[in-house]
């Protein structure tokens, strides 16, 4: 890509920002985030990356956007998972291996129902968007 | 038919024994007998880490957090807050002396947290440039370079009161002042992404997670001192940091954000990564100079303060990677909204990696001044399998270890400093008595004798002999004047070693000294541990009279060191005996005793 | 200029004046280790550390500069008791062999325990049994005595550019060794000895070859000859008492002969010689444009040793005329067997050397044995020949001075300042101008090729010819004036220089790895002086007036650059690599290393 003028970048930073909100108006609207650094790596993140995209795929789900960022800071419970279903509460697991991956897949995006013994947290507050 | 309400039941193991089960069932119930179970689901979570006052819980959306439990407040629970949609406040969780707080929010493992350096790790996927941009990524950069002079953005991180999170709390405009004031025709922006702290990985997951704030920030000290050249010194043992680094770099010179001219301006900045081998001691910063350089990564003498005359002999600003990822926050939302955060003398947050003896271990970032109270026991979820508190170390091995009594002081650079202790670069292991305070300033030592660079006497020489005499110590064969002889090493460590790492290289053995000096005596007069760690120092024994014979403990010892007929009282042989306690955790009878 | 306090005493000093020399201004002495005046301080053994008043941190004087108005304390019950333990802890991984040691009694550790009155080592004992390194001829590494000050590694790779000491490992661990723990003779190491001659204890020491001497002297067959070098007659004296630069070669020659040896001869004559052939070759590649230019001075054998392994395009530009010491002994067991009738097979050549590289050179190549014999038998440094001069109960000072034997033992003053940094290129410009003009030069100092500058660059006029000269020494400043002449070749520019004269040393010789321990800047202007005075005490200050060198060329060289001087004076020079791996393993991992 070319290199950038002031007015590209920000150009391009009002269009991602609408991307992510028009996100659910192109159906999109449910959101899986991985923790993916060295300790959630370390601790199985990978394998249970795998399995949450054999389990929509296996479940038919279109409207499901699967991605990785960095440590969430959850160490004691890695691999984690941030899940953002509309209607329900914003939701993190822990200790997410594969089995639990493909529960949460059946049972918190299809059924609507939160997965037992794997809660731990609420995302924390946000200092860029308040 | 979609769920409303969501009943969080903590399921962690403490809340389990305080009945958590009972509560369980007991909600469950009365959602059918009140006819409400369409509209509720129960769940068993896992440990919110709040063990102490549990069991605990959880009722959303509303967020209501309740504490102590128990079965008999389940119909109430349901009544009144699920279908009524009222908070009851006798099941509330308050701090002594503050009201009752209403939402969970500040008593929970994040909600005590304030995210400004990980303000991205966790939402962002950091390999995609744009994701970053979308949460006003490099918009800082964008108002430095078009709408600031260099003067106006040292001002903005002299207001912010940023001081440098590495373990010294320099403050970090002054440095970046230093450097813009010598003339040079070369000046150099390092980030010293060298952790080595045992237990921290704070930098590490900072780079994994975000790795442009640290790019889009060493972008802007480069205009701010007048440097074009960027070096990151990451230790080799971070490889995805370093993957998600190139990756980024690469992002950013495509799109114009690194590199010649950057945004259209006549501004040029590039950045370079450094592999360190992973020596501890080349987090100092001369040393990661040197070794930069090509050579023996060794401590030279400061002054000259690098600032001035660094990597080679130029002006050379290095901040560690979280105080880079504050700045472009700092620049975007002002010095004054950042020192706003935190205390008067120590603005903005630090983040710790808490580990050790703790339920919820994991990396947090909070406000300068909390309580290592709250941290540990808030934000931590207290000592794992309910034991009692011991110490922490703060400063890795560098640090000293602050004790219950110290538990209220805040936690920031200068409150640390008047109790003797650091901030050091954010490792926090917590102690409990579980702990043989011998061991582990054993273990630290250890660390030291490994790291030390060899270039200085004290240090060389000093690390190792503590070490012995730990050694010594820990199998019972120390001496009264041990003592005296590892307080005069440390001192002349403390006094005469040439680096940081050095100079506290001797800080776990004083800090203890000072605090369990009791322990020491009991190691070397009576030959005791009273935690059980120093192997040499344990020996099991079965108590004949409370022994049934039941075989458990002979079956769970690795060694077969234990014998005894079925029924009658079982021996252990301590000849053989390895002390892995396994036979003392395994008595159902209490018969065995450590002693 | 700054104002401080030492303990309380006001004193004035220059910006930039380290605590550790501001106190010496005013006579008060810090104890120091690892600090060396020729070298940037290291900071690394702990002892120098002072307080500065009000602050609770130690600093250390030897690297730390004053600060306006501040007061420092030097010397306080605490800061004595932090040295001592320093001492105590460097102590106890240091072999307690004092008697045995080759520093015994010049050992700067054994005088700070001296004198901080260590009565025991208070802490556990670790010495490590690391091998001691005699693989080379000139110097031996005995690691387990080091204390890791790092003046040796500094020297070899700041002061030489040479990087053949480094220090491997970590912390407790760390021991000096060559790099990539080759023996130090297949190291890049060139033998300049700097190492030895800094190293404040005794990890690093000259091979001793004293015995070897009177082994020799004892033999009555054997006839021994012994030559002594420029910078020998100004540094003996140091051992017994005198002041540095004492000129002291009378002295010498008759304690010699007082230890029995058959013959002593002055290396000073050969250096005429060499300025003779040397400047001979200058006039062919500078007249006669025979050869390239600008020439290079090759009488230093570390420096030739360097040439070798790291300049080796430089090669063409050398002067083939051998080092003093070796034409001297070629024509010891040719000329003066002759003359003198004795076999030369008989005949044990000896010199006395400020250096430790001479000690290799003797057997560098075939050309070291044009003789038919070992043109030279041994090498004895500075320090050896004192040892042996107090062993034999010699009473030095109080000697009755001697002059030389003949016909090979009278020297001009040109021969005698080749002791000196820049006295090659005086001498041989003083011969050169008479050899090019064929008048003798009015005045015969040479002014800008003298003094302490790392670099010197002057021009001679020979008559309306320039001839532009450099000067270095102190192997690192080589490497830019060097660099210079290459990137001039490469450019086809015009060359900035007719003739280099390099020596390895700081100083020249008189600072050389072999002369006596101590020594600084303040010392090598001493024993500078003294060779200075010396000439200009000669009867004849340049080679070509030398009667005994116009001799030798009429009776038996014929003249300068004949057939017989090539083959007993001049010799050649090869590349050779840095680094001598036994097999190719060492190779492939070093290319592996580089990437390639």
């Amino acid at each position: 890509m070319a290199k950038m003028t002031l007015e590209d970048l920000r150009k391009l930073r009002e269009t991602k920002k609408s991307d992510l909100e028009r996100r659910s108006l192109e159906g999109k609207d449910i959101e899986i985030i991985i923790g993916m650094g060295t300790c959630g790596i370390a601790a199985g993140a990978k394998v249970s990356l795998e399995a949450f995209l054999s389990a929509i795929d296996a479940a038919g789900l279109k409207n499901v956007t699967v991605k990785q960022t960095g440590c969430m800071g959850l160490c004691y419970v890695e691999p984690t998972a941030e899940i953002r279903v509309p209607g329900m509460p914003d939701t993190i697991y822990g200790k997410v291996d594969a089995d639990t991956a493909r529960e949460i897949v059946e049972t918190h995006l299809v059924k609507k129902k939160l997965v037992e013994n794997h809660i731990f947290d609420r995302p924390a507050a946000d200092v860029i968007r308040n | 038919m979609s769920v409303k309400n969501f009943i969080l039941v903590c399921g962690g193991t403490a809340c389990e024994s305080s009945k958590a089960n009972e509560i369980y069932d007991a909600i469950v119930k009365e959602t059918k007998a009140q006819n409400v179970m369409d509209d509720v689901q129960v769940v068993k979570t896992g440990c919110f880490g709040f063990c102490e006052k549990g069991p605990i819980v959880k009722i959303l959306p509303e967020d209501a957090f309740y504490v102590n439990v128990k079965a008999g407040d389940a119909r109430e629970i349901i009544a009144e807050t699920i279908v009524k949609g009222r908070v009851i406040p006798r099941l509330l969780y308050a701090e002594e002396g503050l009201p009752k707080a209403f939402e969970m929010e500040d008593i929970q493992f994040y909600q005590k947290q304030v995210r400004v350096v990980l303000r991205n790790c966790g939402f962002i996927d950091p390999e995609k440039i744009d994701e970053y941009i979308a949460r006003d990524g490099y918009k800082a950069l964008e108002k430095v370079l078009f709408e600031m002079t260099p003067d106006q953005v040292i001002q903005e991180m002299k207001d912010s009161g940023l001081r440098g999170r590495g373990g010294a709390g320099f403050p970090t405009w002054a440095k970046w002042n230093f450097s813009k004031q010598v003339q040079s025709d070369q000046k150099y922006i390092v980030c010293n992404a060298d952790e080595g702290d045992p237990g921290a990985y704070m930098d590490r997951s900072t780079l994994e997670g975000d790795p442009h704030s640290v790019l889009e920030a060493m972008t802007i000290a480069g205009y701010a001192v007048g440097a074009n050249t960027g070096i990151i010194y990451i230790r080799a043992e971070y490889p995805l940091a370093i993957q998600r680094l190139q990756i980024a770099m690469d992002q950013a010179r495509d799109y114009g954000l690194l590199g010649e001219n950057i945004l259209g301006s006549d501004f040029s900045f590039d950045i370079e990564i450094r592999l360190g081998a992973g020596a501890f001691v080349c987090g100092e910063e001369t040393a990661l100079l040197c070794s930069i350089e090509g050579q023996r990564g060794m401590p030279t003498p400061k002054p000259p303060f690098p600032a001035i005359q660094g990597l080679w002999d130029k002006p050379t600003v290095i901040n560690n990677v979280e105080t880079w990822a504050n700045v472009p926050v700092i620049i975007l939302k002002g010095g004054k909204w950042f020192s706003s955060i935190g205390t008067e003398r120590s603005s903005g947050t630090k983040v710790f990696a808490l580990t050790g003896q703790i339920n919820n271990s994991g990396l947090v970032e909070v406000p300068m001044g909390t309580t290592l109270r709250e941290i540990v026991f808030d934000i931590g979820g207290g000592i794992r399998n309910g034991k009692a508190f011991k110490a922490v170390q703060t400063g890795g091995p560098s640090g000293w270890v602050i004790t219950s009594e110290f538990l209220d002081i805040p936690i920031d650079f200068d409150s640390l400093t008047s109790i003797g202790s650091m901030m050091g670069s954010g490792g926090m292991i917590v102690m409990s008595e579980t702990d043989c305070i011998v061991d582990v300033t054993k273990f630290y030592m250890d660390f030291c004798v490994e790291e030390s660079c060899g270039k200085c006497a004290p240090c060389r020489i000093g690390t190792k002999k503590l070490y012995n005499i730990l050694n010594r110590i820990s199998k019972g064969q120390g001496v009264m004047e041990d003592i005296a002889k590892m307080e005069q090493i440390g001192e002349a460590m403390k006094k005469a070693a040439l680096c940081g790492l050095g100079q506290t290289a001797a800080n776990p053995v004083l800090s203890t000294l000072r605090y369990f000096r009791n322990e020491y005596l009991e190691h070397i007069a009576e030959g005791k541990c009273r935690a059980g760690k120093c192997k040499e120092l344990v020996r099991y024994v079965i108590n004949p009279d409370k022994c049934i014979g039941c075989t458990a403990c002979a079956r769970k010892c690795p060694v077969n060191c234990i014998a005894g007929e079925r029924k009658v009282a079982h021996t252990i042989n301590n000849n053989l005996c390895i002390k892995c306690g396994a036979c003392f955790t395994g008595c159902k009878f209490g018969a065995i005793t450590r002693l | 200029m700054i104002d401080i306090k030492i303990n309380g005493k006001p004193v004035s000093v220059p910006e930039g004046t380290k605590i550790l020399k501001a106190a010496r201004m005013i006579g008060v002495s810090i104890p120091s280790l690892c600090y060396h005046k020729d070298l940037k301080p290291w900071a690394a053994c702990g002892i120098c550390v002072v307080k500065v008043e009000g602050s609770p941190r130690l600093v250390r004087a030897c690297a730390t500069d004053v600060t306006q108005g501040q007061n420092y304390i030097t010397h306080d019950e605490e800061i004595h008791r932090i040295r001592k333990t320093v001492v105590e802890l460097t102590l106890s991984n240091h072999p307690q062999e004092c008697l045995t040691c080759g520093r015994n009694q010049f050992c700067e550790l054994q005088k700070l325990a001296a004198e901080f009155a260590v009565r025991e080592i208070p802490f556990e004992r670790n010495v490590r049994p690391l091998p001691v390194d005699a693989s080379s001829p000139s110097v031996i590494l005995d690691p387990a005595k080091c204390i890791q000050c790092g003046r040796c590694v500094q020297v070899c790779q700041q002061l030489q550019d040479v990087w053949a000491l480094e220090y491997l490992h970590r912390g407790e661990g760390t021991r000096l060794a060559p790099v990539g723990e080759l023996p130090l003779n297949e190291s890049p190491c060139i033998k300049c000895g700097q190492c030895a001659a800094h190293c404040p204890v005794g990890a690093i020491y000259e091979k001793d070859e004293t015995l070897t001497l009177l082994k020799a002297i004892n033999d009555p067959e054997t006839h021994v000859v012994v030559q002594i070098a420029p910078a020998v007659r100004v540094a003996v004296g140091e051992a017994f008492g005198l002041p540095p630069g004492t000129v002291t070669t009378g002295k010498i020659y008759a304690a010699l002969r007082q230890l029995g040896v058959d013959t002593v001869f002055d290396t000073n004559f050969a250096a005429d010689l060499t300025i003779m052939e040397e400047g001979s070759e200058l006039v062919k590649r500078l007249v006669e444009k025979e050869g390239d230019l600008p020439q290079l001075t090759s009488c230093c054998p570390a420096w030739t040793d360097y040439m070798e392994k790291y300049y080796p395009d430089m090669i063409p530009h050398f002067s083939s005329a051998k080092s003093p010491m070796m034409m001297q002994g070629a024509l010891t067991k040719t000329y003066f067997a002759e003359v003198r009738n004795i076999d030369p097979a008989k005949i044990y050549s000896v010199a006395i050397m400020p250096c430790t590289a001479k000690k290799y050179e003797i057997m560098r190549d075939e050309n070291m044995y044009s003789s038919g014999y070992a043109d030279m038998d041994l090498v004895l440094t500075t320090r050896e020949i004192s040892r042996l001069f107090k062993t034999a109960g010699i009473d030095f000072v109080n000697l009755e001075e001697q002059e030389a034997d003949s016909p090979i033992g009278f020297y001009s003053g040109a021969g005698t300042i080749f002791g000196v940094t820049g006295g090659v290129m005086e001498a041989a410009v003083r011969s050169a101008y008479y050899l090019v003009t064929h008048q003798e030069l009015k005045d015969v100092t040479i002014k800008p090729v003298r003094g302490m500058e790392g670099i010197k660059v002057g021009e001679v006029d020979f008559k309306g010819t320039p001839v532009k000269v450099a000067v270095a020494h102190g192997l690192a400043n080589v490497k830019s004036v060097l660099d210079e002449i290459r990137a001039a070749k490469e450019k086809g520019l015009e060359l900035p220089y007719h003739f280099v004269e390099v020596m390895a040393c700081r100083g020249g010789c008189i600072a050389g790895g072999g002369q006596p321990y101590g020594t600084e800047d303040g010392t090598r202007e001493k024993r500078i002086n003294g060779l200075y005075r010396d000439d200009e005490k000669s009867l004849y200050r340049c080679s070509h007036q030398n009667p005994d060198i116009m001799e030798v060329y009429e009776k038996y060289l014929g003249k300068p650059l004949s057939e017989k001087a090539h083959h007993l004076l001049h010799t050649h020079y090869t590349p050779r690599p840095a680094y001598k791996f036994k097999d190719d393993s060492g190779v492939k991992l070093w290319q592996e290393a580089a990437g390639k």
